[in-house]
């Protein structure tokens, strides 16, 4: 037996010595390659979104790319960023909150590989050179897809299925984070800009997926007396609820009409591929990438499905339009003049922008009559944490 | 008509006889097998090579020196948790309570370093290595605490150790959510992220690279329970009231004792593993840190026969699959599950040729047919 083992531990050790040899190879010829960190696969559509974009950038631009799933926000996700640039990438990518601290001390060690993390929060103010966030104006998607909601409101007014007054929306989202309220709160003015009377409840998961508890959500929401549901959480939980119940749905992070044929309204989502196309260029060229990018509708990061077959007729139209408004500036998701919190309206707002333990509120992000969500000089990453006039939370646990 | 009894076709007799050459065979016997149906199914799944799938998973575990000590480091946590529960095991009370203690080790060295660390307000600031003395205590004490719960009720209620155990993993999972709520940065993320990232507070020292501190400990860890187990008095004991407890009982052990003392032990080491992960590896917590190693390390114990020195080779083998897994879904673009199917096969055939070492198979003999025929 002390002989097999011996045997077999030496075999180990010459083979991983020739496999130190053979694997280590930068591509320093100038070419690009790019790693990416996913926090599942390709069964969360979190995950589906960012793998998605990676194949379309890379396949666009010839360049070789490594994924690597199923990496926990832990100690793994510096093993595999480390791993990466042992393959020879001179871009890591990440694409959960939690693997930010993670990718920052991969980045302490590797200065000439570019880190690039999409929802951060650190990267203004770690003042590393190769370490970058990305985020998309996200809530302008958002909005567009509440204005389809309440069209939907409006039809089911017309058609005498719901009163005026019984336009409660509900929403479920994952934590009480600002990406989440930012998305709710846009989803809900959407909504109420073209049926006034819209209320909303929201209720939190406390995981980013969690299918059985989304789906619960939903039902929760539904028997409350819910008639339309939105979600934030990354599982098929809720739209699966919605068809069941024949509830329309609004979703994320893509199209759910394959779970959903009949309830299935629209789905906004941030396209990633842009921001993949733009580091490429940048490393392939040299040049610096933005310490905090935020994708905008204008460089295709934020995008709407096609329509689903429950949406009201009339939508397209109206999204379009709402489009243009925001594209020539003149329509502001966050305009304090349509929405008041705790009745009054909100002249003035410190946000938490740099990140610390104490939560200290740090920075006036209302400018020009408006919240300055996701706004230049800020961070890529939401910061709008408010809750306004019109939306219930039902629990606040998580 | 036969007047003989009927004979069924095959029966199973136990073995006796079974020398460790012929077991050793068996078990090796059982691998090739188990790695001729997984190189089957891959290849009618997913019309892979084979050969190269296994090649993958060799290079994912040992590809490189980074992947070789990152290998090294998840062994020795794997065997801390499973020579943890082996005491525990041996004295015949199941201890299905290994990720819990572990989690409740992490959260109290979690809490050292935030309550000591960028926390305290500006000026006032406790020394790092205070920090690590102040977590080591608490990691052990805390996962001592987690083991000697159910052990106390056990020796004094004669309560199932199984749920018990088992129950207070849900309850230490339960605290870590709490806390990851509480501490969070930013608000409302539900993540703790690394904590003092800076100034390094309450980080355990890098003994020549950052994954050798868990190896040594592991190697201190697994000879001196070798020892406890086969040369001292407590280990003896262990081994008596696992037999039987009348016996112990009989002769004079204070069997309650054995118990409490044990479990507390079983449940400190567990509270180490905790710490090294926290304090050595993450330097954060969340409730999947310990990522069921609690209950894989159960049937590392198992598989090992509670042997410190083959619980080494039966990690290594969980921790090579498991590490091999990740590198088959970057490389051949195949779900982490494929590598659960790889592992579940191997690990079935491992299980089950421990029947065949104790068992034997005799089917029908022949002439018991023909006469059959003739009649």
């Amino acid at each position: 037996m002390k002989k097999i083992v011996a045997l077999v531990l030496s075999l180990i050790m010459v083979a991983s010595l020739c496999a130190c040899g053979g694997s280590e190879k930068a591509a320093s010829d100038g070419s690009v390659k790019v790693g990416f960190i996913f926090l599942h696969d390709e069964n969360s559509t979190y995950d589906l979104n960012f793998i998605n974009g990676a194949k379309e950038a890379c396949d666009a631009l010839g360049v070789e790319y490594l994924t690597k799933t199923n990496i926990p926000e832990g100690q793994e996700c510096y093993e595999a960023a480390c791993e990466l640039v042992d393959a020879g990438c001179n871009i890591v990518f990440a694409d959960s909150f939690g693997h930010e601290d993670f990718m920052i001390q991969a980045a302490k060690e590797y200065p000439n590989v570019q880190f690039c993390h999409a929802t951060g929060t650190k990267a203004h103010t770690e003042g590393l050179a190769n370490f970058h966030n990305a985020f998309a104006s996200i809530y302008e998607g958002r909005y567009l897809a509440g204005i389809a909601a309440g069209l939907k409101l409006n039809q089911m007014i017309e058609e005498g299925t719901i009163t005026a007054d019984q336009c409660k929306m509900g929403y479920v989202g994952a934590f009480t984070y600002a990406e989440v309220i930012s998305g709710y709160s846009s989803f809900f003015l959407g909504a109420r800009s073209v049926c006034p009377s819209a209320t909303m409840e929201v209720t939190f998961t406390g995981s980013w997926y969690d299918e059985t508890a989304e789906k619960e959500g939903a039902n929760t929401l539904i028997n409350d007396g819910c008639v339309l549901i939105s979600q934030h959480a990354d599982s098929m939980g809720a739209p699966t609820a919605c068809e069941t119940a024949g509830v329309p749905n609004v979703s994320y992070n893509g199209s759910t009409a394959s779970v959903a044929p009949n309830t299935f309204i629209v789905s906004s989502r941030i396209n990633w591929a842009p921001y993949f196309k733009y580091i490429i260029g940048c490393v392939k060229e040299g040049k610096a990438i933005d310490t905090d990018w935020t994708g905008t509708i204008a460089t295709g990061s934020v995008e709407l499905t096609d329509l689903g077959g429950a949406a009201a007729p009339g939508t397209a139209e109206a999204i379009a339009d709402a489009k243009k408004a925001m594209e020539a500036g003149t329509l502001h998701v966050f305009d304090v003049s349509t929405f008041t919190v705790d009745g009054a309206s909100l002249t003035s707002y410190m946000a938490d922008v740099d990140t610390d333990p104490a939560y200290e509120a740090d920075h006036e992000v209302v400018t020009d009559g408006y919240f300055n969500e996701s706004g230049a000089g800020f961070r890529s990453a939401p910061y709008f944490n408010v809750n306004i006039d019109g939306i219930t939370l039902l629990d606040t646990a998580f | 008509m036969s007047n003989k009894a009927k004979e069924p076709l095959f029966h199973i007799v136990k073995r006796d006889d079974t020398t460790k050459k012929k077991a050793y065979m068996v078990r090796a016997i059982a691998i090739l097998a188990a790695l001729i149906v997984c190189a089957i199914v891959t290849t009618l799944l997913t019309g892979a090579n084979p050969i190269k799938v296994y090649g993958t998973i060799f290079s994912g575990a040992f590809g490189s020196a980074r992947r070789t000590w990152v290998t090294l480091q998840s062994l020795a946590i794997l065997l801390i948790i499973s020579l943890a529960l082996t005491p525990a095991f041996k004295m015949q009370f199941w201890n299905i309570g290994g990720e819990g203690q572990v989690l409740i080790g992490g959260l109290a060295a979690a809490a050292c370093m935030i309550l000591c660390g960028d926390r305290l307000p500006a000026g006032k600031s406790v020394p790092s290595w205070v920090v690590v003395v102040l977590m080591i205590g608490a990691s052990l004490i805390a996962g001592a605490v987690w083991g000697l719960i159910p052990a106390m009720l056990k020796a004094k209620w004669n309560t199932n150790e199984t749920l018990s155990t088992l129950m207070m993993n849900y309850i230490a999972t339960q605290l870590v959510a709490y806390y990851t709520i509480l501490w969070e940065v930013p608000k409302g993320s539900g993540k703790i992220g690394i904590i003092n990232q800076s100034t390094e507070i309450g980080w355990l020292p890098e003994i020549g690279n950052k994954y050798l501190l868990s190896i040594i400990v592991a190697v201190v860890v697994t000879a001196g329970m070798y020892l406890y187990l086969n040369y001292s008095k407590h280990g003896y004991e262990i081994a008596v009231v696992g037999e039987s407890e009348r016996t112990a009982r009989y002769v004079g052990m204070k069997v309650k004792k054995v118990i409490v003392r044990t479990m507390a032990l079983s449940g400190a080491l567990c509270g180490l593993a905790g710490l090294l992960l926290v304090g050595g590896i993450n330097h954060t917590v969340t409730t999947t840190i310990s990522g069921g190693q609690g209950f894989t390390a159960v049937m590392v114990s198992w598989l090992a026969k509670f042997n410190p020195i083959t619980m080494v080779f039966t990690s290594l083998l969980i921790v090579f699959l498991e590490r091999g897994a990740g590198e088959i879904s970057t490389i051949f673009g195949l779900n982490q599950s494929f590598s659960d199917i790889l592992t579940g096969i191997i690990l079935f055939f491992i299980i089950g040729c421990e029947f065949f070492i104790n068992y034997k198979v005799s089917f029908r003999s022949k002439n018991v047919k023909e006469e059959k025929e003739n009649v």
